[in-house]
C-alpha cells in the first residue's frame, strides 16, 4: 500500500482548529456579538486558537482553519485583508449585514465618491482650508461599498445584524464539530 | 401646460376608485405623466389615500409622477426586436436628440425608454409612441419618425401608413376559418339552455388557452355554482408574453367570436357584467373595439334582455392596462381591474368563488372564448374532433424569430415542432422557445417533440433561433425580462430575478466565473419553490434549460473557473484617485495578485 489509510473509525483526539476574525467595513458590533457568547467563551478556547483578530491585535493572518469576516468592502485596505484571509483560510464565513449584503456602510452607493469627498474635505460645513487628504499611506476609497462574495469565494454566510450571540455559538459549535452548520429558525431574525 | 378638470373627470368615471387605473390613463394622456398636486387631488375626490394613487402610479410602468416628453417613445426590447436591430435603431434615435436612455430631453420634447416585449415580434422591431405604435422599424422609418417629434407634429397628423399592423396569417383552421354571424352562439346556447351549454363545453374537452390549460367547461360550471348575487365574465387579453401576438390577431380580426364567447358565458354562469382587461400595448385595438361593443349593443346583444332574452341583462366594458406583464396573471388582472396595484392575490380562493369584486368570476383567455363560440354553436365536435385526447382543438401559435414566414399559424394540437418550422421556412434552427420566457426552450433534438398540454404546453409562443444566435443572450434578456416585470412583492422573485439578470450579464459579458453559473441554479431553484404567483415560480425556467442544453456556450463565456469578482477592482478606485490626484501604487488593485 502506497498511501496510509485514515484510522478508520478510531477516536483520536481533535487538534484545536485556528480561527482568524477581521472586521472591515463593519461597526464591531458581530465582534460584539461573538463577546456576548459570555462564559461559553471558555468553553471556546478550549477548542481553538485565536489567530489574527482585533482581539489577540495580531495583524497579519497565517494558516488558518477558520475565518470570520465581518462587514463590506469599501476601501482598497478591506480588499488586500480579505484576500489575504482568503489565501490563508480553509473556510471564510461572511458575518453579519453588512459582509453580506454591504449593510449599513452601503448606503453611500448612490453618492459619487467624488462628492463626498468634496463635501467632507472642502466645501462641507465649517471646513476651512480644507484638502482631500492624499497620503498613499491612506487606503482610497472604492467606488461602491460591496458584499465580500462579490470579490472572493466565500463558504458560509451567518445573516443577522449583528447574528444573535447563540446564532453565532450554534453556527461556531457545529462548525467545529465538523457539521454542516444549519442556523435555524428561530436564530435567524428579520426585521 | 394644459390644465385638466380633474373634477370632470372624476365625474365621469362616476367618481369611482376602482376606475382609478383608466383614470391615470387620461390623466397621462393629456400631460404625459402624473404630477404629485394631480396624484393628491386625485386621492381627495376618490376618497383613497394619497399613498394609494401614488402606489398605483408607481406600479405600472406606462404611468410616470416624473414629468416625460410630450413624445414618450417606448422601443419593444422582447428578444426578437433585438435580433431585427432594436437597440442600434434605439441607439440612432437617442443620438438624434442627444439623450439618454430612460431620460427626457432638456427641451422636453421627448423621452426615449425600452419595454417589454410590444406584440409585434411577428413585424419588428417595434415601438410605441404616446398611444401609438409603430412595427417595422428601419434607420428611414427612424428618421421620419425623429423629424416628426422634431417638428412637433401631433401624432394624428402623422402619416397613416406609420401605424400600419400587418396582417400574417399563414394557416388557418377551426378558429380562424370561422365565420360568425353576430348573436348565432348566443342564440344556440339559449337554445341548448344555461346547463346544457356548460355540459357541451366539458364534453368538448376545451382547456384553458391562456397558459395553465384548466378545462374551461369545470370553470364555468364551478362560477355557475358559486354562491353570491352577480357573477362577472373577464376576458384576458393582457398578451404580456414575450413572443405572442396571437389574441392581437383574433381582437383585431375575429373580435365578433371573442365577445360572441363572453355573452355566451355570462349567459351560461348568469354574469351580469363582462370585462375585457386589454394590454396597453395594443391602442390601436381600443377604438375598433369600442365600436363593436356599440354595435352589439345597437343590436340588442348586450344590454337589457341581451339577445332577446328576457331577465339576460349583460354589457361588456373596456379596461386598458399599463405595461405590466404580471396582471395577465388571474388574480393580478382583477386587482388591476379594481384600480390597484397589479398584486398577485392568494390563492386559493380562486375567482371563480372571489373574484372582481369579491364575486365568482369567470377568467378567460381570448383564445379560450372563442373557442366557446364556436362550440356554443357548432357543438362540443368542433373542439373534441381535433388534436389529441389530452389536449382537444386547435391552438394558435405566434411565430417569429428567424423564419421566414413569421406570423400565426393554427394547428390542431400534436403538431410537431419541425413540423411548425418547416411551415414557417425555419433553415439551420438552434432552438426554439415555446410558450415564450415562462414556457420551454427545446434544442434541435427535441424539434420531434409536439405542442400539447401533455408534451410541450404553450400560451401561444414560438420564438425560433437559428445557429447565428448566442443563447447565452437569449437567456440574458429572458432574465432581464423577469427582473423587469416582478411585481416585487415577495423576496423570493424579487431577489431571485435581479440577482439571476445580474449573473447572466456577467457570463453574458464575459466577466462571470463559475460561480455565477451555480449560483444561478441555486437561485432558481429558490424562485420556482418559494414564489408567491407564476411569474417567480417560472422565471428560472429558461435558465435552467439553457444550463441544460447548451452548457458549453456558457462555459465558453467563463472569464475563469474560479471565484472572479464581480466588478472590475482598480476601475472601482478610479473615481477616488481622481479626487485625491494620487497615482501610486497603493491606489491601484491588482486584479489577481491577493
Ligand atoms: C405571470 C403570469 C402571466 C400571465 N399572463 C397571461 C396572459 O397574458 N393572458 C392570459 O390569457 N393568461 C395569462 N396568464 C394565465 C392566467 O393566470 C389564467 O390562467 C388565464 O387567464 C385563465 O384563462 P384560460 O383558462 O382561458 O387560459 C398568466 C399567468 C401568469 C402566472
Ligand atoms: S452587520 Fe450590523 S452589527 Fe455587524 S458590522 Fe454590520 S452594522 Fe455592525
Ligand atoms: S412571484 Fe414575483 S410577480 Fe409573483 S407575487 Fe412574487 S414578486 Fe410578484
Amino acid at each position: 500500500m502506497s498511501e496510509r489509510a485514515s484510522d478508520g473509525a478510531a477516536v483520536v483526539p481533535r487538534r484545536k482548529l485556528r480561527v482568524a476574525t477581521a472586521s472591515l467595513a463593519g461597526c464591531f458590533g458581530c465582534h460584539m456579538s461573538l463577546l456576548d457568547i459570555d462564559e461559553r467563551l471558555v468553553d471556546l478556547l478550549e477548542l481553538v486558537e485565536l489567530d489574527a483578530s482585533p482581539l489577540t491585535d495580531k495583524k497579519r493572518c497565517g494558516p488558518c482553519d477558520i475565518g470570520l469576516i465581518e462587514g463590506g468592502l469599501c476601501n482598497a485596505e478591506n480588499v488586500h485583508t480579505l484576500r489575504a484571509m482568503r489565501a490563508n483560510c480553509k473556510i471564510l464565513v461572511a458575518v453579519g449585514a453588512c459582509a453580506l449584503n454591504g449593510g449599513l456602510p452601503a448606503q453611500r452607493n448612490h453618492i459619487d465618491v467624488r462628492d463626498c469627498l468634496q463635501t467632507a474635505y472642502l466645501s462641507g460645513p465649517g471646513v476651512e482650508r480644507g484638502f482631500i487628504p492624499n497620503d498613499p499611506e491612506l487606503p482610497l476609497p472604492l467606488a461602491q461599498v460591496h458584499p465580500l462574495h462579490d470579490v472572493v469565494k466565500i463558504d458560509y454566510f451567518l445573516a443577522g445584524c449583528p447574528p444573535s450571540a447563540d446564532a453565532i455559538w450554534q453556527f461556531l459549535t457545529d462548525l467545529i464539530a465538523g457539521r454542516t452548520p444549519v442556523t435555524a429558525h428561530g436564530l435567524i431574525k428579520y426585521d | 401646460m394644459t390644465t385638466l378638470d380633474l373634477a370632470a373627470m372624476v365625474q365621469r368615471h362616476g367618481g369611482d376608485a376602482t376606475r382609478l387605473v383608466q383614470i391615470l390613463h387620461e390623466v397621462t394622456a393629456a400631460l404625459g405623466y402624473v404630477p404629485p398636486a394631480t396624484i393628491t387631488e386625485l386621492a381627495a375626490r376618490l376618497g383613497v389615500s394619497r399613498a394609494h394613487v401614488e402606489g398605483v402610479v408607481g406600479f405600472y410602468s406606462f404611468f410616470s409622477a416624473a414629468p416625460q416628453g410630450r413624445f414618450r417613445v417606448r422601443f419593444s426590447d422582447n428578444i426578437t426586436d433585438q435580433m431585427a436591430g432594436s437597440h442600434a435603431l434605439c441607439q440612432r434615435m437617442l443620438d438624434a436628440f442627444r439623450v439618454e436612455l430612460g431620460e427626457v430631453s432638456r427641451d422636453g420634447l421627448v423621452s426615449i425608454a425600452r419595454t417589454s416585449c410590444t406584440g409585434l415580434c411577428d413585424q419588428g422591431p417595434a415601438l410605441l409612441v404616446n398611444d401609438r405604435a409603430i412595427a417595422r422599424l428601419t434607420p428611414q422609418r427612424i428618421g421620419a419618425i425623429c423629424s416628426l417629434i422634431r417638428g412637433e407634429v401631433p401624432l394624428p397628423q402623422w402619416p397613416e401608413n406609420l401605424f400600419a399592423i400587418h396582417r400574417l396569417v399563414e394557416r388557418r383552421d377551426r378558429i380562424l376559418a370561422a365565420v360568425m354571424q353576430p348573436g348565432e352562439g348566443l342564440a344556440a346556447a339559449v337554445a341548448r339552455g344555461k346547463a346544457a351549454t356548460i355540459a357541451e363545453l366539458e364534453r368538448s374537452g376545451l382547456r384553458g388557452r391562456g397558459g395553465a390549460g384548466f378545462p374551461a367547461g369545470a370553470k364555468w360550471a364551478a362560477c355557475a355554482a358559486a354562491p353570491g348575487p352577480e357573477r362577472y365574465v373577464v376576458c384576458n387579453a393582457d398578451e404580456g408574453e414575450p413572443g405572442t401576438f396571437k389574441d392581437r390577431e383574433l381582437l383585431m380580426h375575429h373580435a365578433e367570436l371573442v365577445i360572441e364567447g363572453m355573452t355566451v358565458a355570462a349567459f351560461a354562469v348568469g354574469a351580469q357584467r363582462g370585462l375585457v382587461y386589454l394590454r396597453a400595448e395594443y391602442p390601436f385595438l381600443v377604438a375598433p373595439l369600442e365600436e363593436l361593443l356599440a354595435r352589439r349593443r345597437a343590436a340588442g346583444l348586450l344590454g337589457r334582455a341581451a339577445g332577446g332574452v328576457a331577465g339576460f341583462d349583460f354589457d361588456i366594458e373596456l379596461h386598458v392596462g399599463a405595461g405590466a406583464y404580471v396582471c395577465g396573471e388571474e388574480s393580478a388582472l382583477i386587482e388591476s381591474l379594481e384600480g390597484k396595484r397589479g398584486i398577485p392575490r392568494n390563492r386559493p380562493p380562486y375567482p371563480v368563488t372571489h373574484g372582481y369584486r369579491q364575486r365568482p368570476t369567470v377568467v378567460n383567455n381570448v383564445e379560450t372564448l372563442a373557442a366557446a363560440a364556436l362550440i356554443a354553436r357548432d357543438g362540443a365536435g368542433v373542439v373534441r374532433d381535433v388534436g389529441t385526447p389530452k389536449s382537444a382543438g386547435t391552438k394558435l401559435l405566434s411565430v417569429s424569430g428567424d423564419v421566414a414566414r413569421p406570423g400565426i399559424y393554427e394547428y390542431p394540437f400534436g403538431v410537431t415542432v419541425r413540423q411548425v418550422l418547416d411551415d414557417a421556412g425555419a433553415v439551420a434552427t438552434q432552438a426554439v422557445q415555446v410558450g415564450g420566457p415562462s414556457g420551454t426552450l427545446l434544442a434541435a433534438r427535441e424539434f420531434g417533440r409536439r405542442i400539447a398540454f401533455e408534451d410541450v404546453p404553450s400560451a401561444g409562443a414560438f420564438m425560433v433561433f437559428d445557429q447565428r444566435r448566442d443563447m447565452v443572450a437569449v437567456v440574458e434578456n429572458f432574465a432581464r425580462f423577469f427582473a423587469h416585470e416582478s411585481c416585487g412583492f415577495c423576496t423570493p422573485c424579487r431577489v431571485g430575478t435581479t440577482l439571476a439578470a445580474q449573473m447572466m450579464t456577467r457570463i453574458a459579458t464575459g466577466v462571470g466565473s463559475r460561480r455565477d453559473v451555480k449560483d444561478l441554479a441555486r437561485v432558481a431553484g429558490v424562485m420556482k419553490a418559494a414564489s408567491h404567483c407564476g411569474l417567480g415560480a417560472t422565471a428560472g425556467a429558461p435558465v435552467v434549460a439553457a444550463l441544460e442544453k447548451f452548457r458549453p456556450a456558457f462555459d465558453q463565456r467563463l472569464r475563469s473557473l474560479d471565484v472572479v469578482p464581480t466588478f472590475d477592482l482598480d476601475l472601482a478606485l478610479a473615481p477616488a484617485r481622481e479626487a485625491t490626484a494620487r497615482d501610486d501604487q497603493a491606489a491601484h488593485l491588482d486584479e489577481e495578485s491577493p
